[in-house]
């Protein structure tokens, strides 16, 4: 799933960065262009990325491009989505048809739950400026 | 002058936002982004034992990072300048999160913060569930895993 484990060089380690540079900013900047051109507002966007992380994950797509561009693949919203649909394939194969249910939380309910923590933590801790 | 009119006369004198500086702009922040993902990736590979176990870790702690950021302000100058450049990382889902707490804490802890943190990033996730397990279910019955 993730990139070139074993590249230990400092060439190898360079690519690997500037990959997931250009990678993650094209996604980024194609975002940009669709709400630039469109009525279409940051939370359309979100919701379309996830949905195609999701499904070309499905398809089998989304793997291969992880292994590609390693974070700017995995960070991209479109990530959290490929997450969801790896992860209940991969507990389908374990446990049955539960894996369904359970699987949309196996690699995402870490972030999730974090972000729920996180976020109350935060809004204890710091009032917003205006 | 009729409505449509009207509409074409405000958008013709509407000043006009360079849109190539703003893409350019959401290229390199989600770029950086991305990059400092990178960074956590390769750690997280190190600590964990599986690829699954790494992105988790990876993901969790970008929001962290995205959280923090929020908190002291600082993400909300990122996305101004960096636009669907700070909005489409995951560290933005965390930023959508973190904002609608602090911001509906004055509407109380229950009704307020509890019931809107996820008035952003809900959306992600009702639809991320349900489009993967539309083709995990097409997927899982073609490869006969059940």
């Amino acid at each position: 799933m993730l990139l070139h484990l074993k590249r230990n060089e400092w060439g190898g380690l360079f690519i690997q960065y500037l990959i997931a540079f250009l990678v993650g900013g094209i996604i980024c900047a194609g975002s940009q262009i669709v709400l630039e051109y469109t009525k279409l507002t940051s939370a359309h966007v979100l919701v379309g990325l996830v949905v195609l992380g999701a499904v070309l994950s499905g398809l089998g797509l989304y793997e291969p491009f992880l292994n590609f561009a390693g974070a700017g693949a995995l960070i991209p919203v479109s990530g959290f989505g490929s997450s969801i649909t790896s992860g209940m394939i991969s507990e389908v194969r374990r446990l049955g048809w539960e894996g369904l249910f359970t699987g949309a939380f196996e690699i995402t309910g870490l972030g999730t739950a974090a972000a729920v923590i996180f976020g109350s933590v935060i809004a204890l801790l710091c009032k917003p400026k205006k | 002058m009729k409505p449509q009119e009207y509409q074409n006369l405000v958008k013709k004198n509407l000043p006009k936002t360079p849109i190539w500086k703003n893409v350019l702009l959401a290229f390199l922040i989600g770029g950086v982004i991305c990059l400092i993902g990178q960074g956590v990736l390769n750690f997280a590979i190190t600590i964990e034992e599986t690829k699954e176990e790494a992105a988790a870790v990876t993901l969790a702690i970008m929001i962290l990072i995205g959280s923090i950021l929020t908190g002291i302000g600082i993400y909300d100058e990122i996305a101004e300048i960096g636009g669907a450049g700070a909005a489409i990382p995951i560290t933005g889902f965390s930023n959508t999160v973190t904002a609608a707490a602090m911001e509906f804490r004055r509407e109380g802890f229950l009704l307020g913060m509890g019931a809107k943190m996820f008035i952003i990033a809900g959306p992600v996730l009702v639809y991320g569930i349900l489009s993967g397990f539309i083709v995990a279910l097409i997927k899982s019955v073609i490869l006969g895993l059940f």
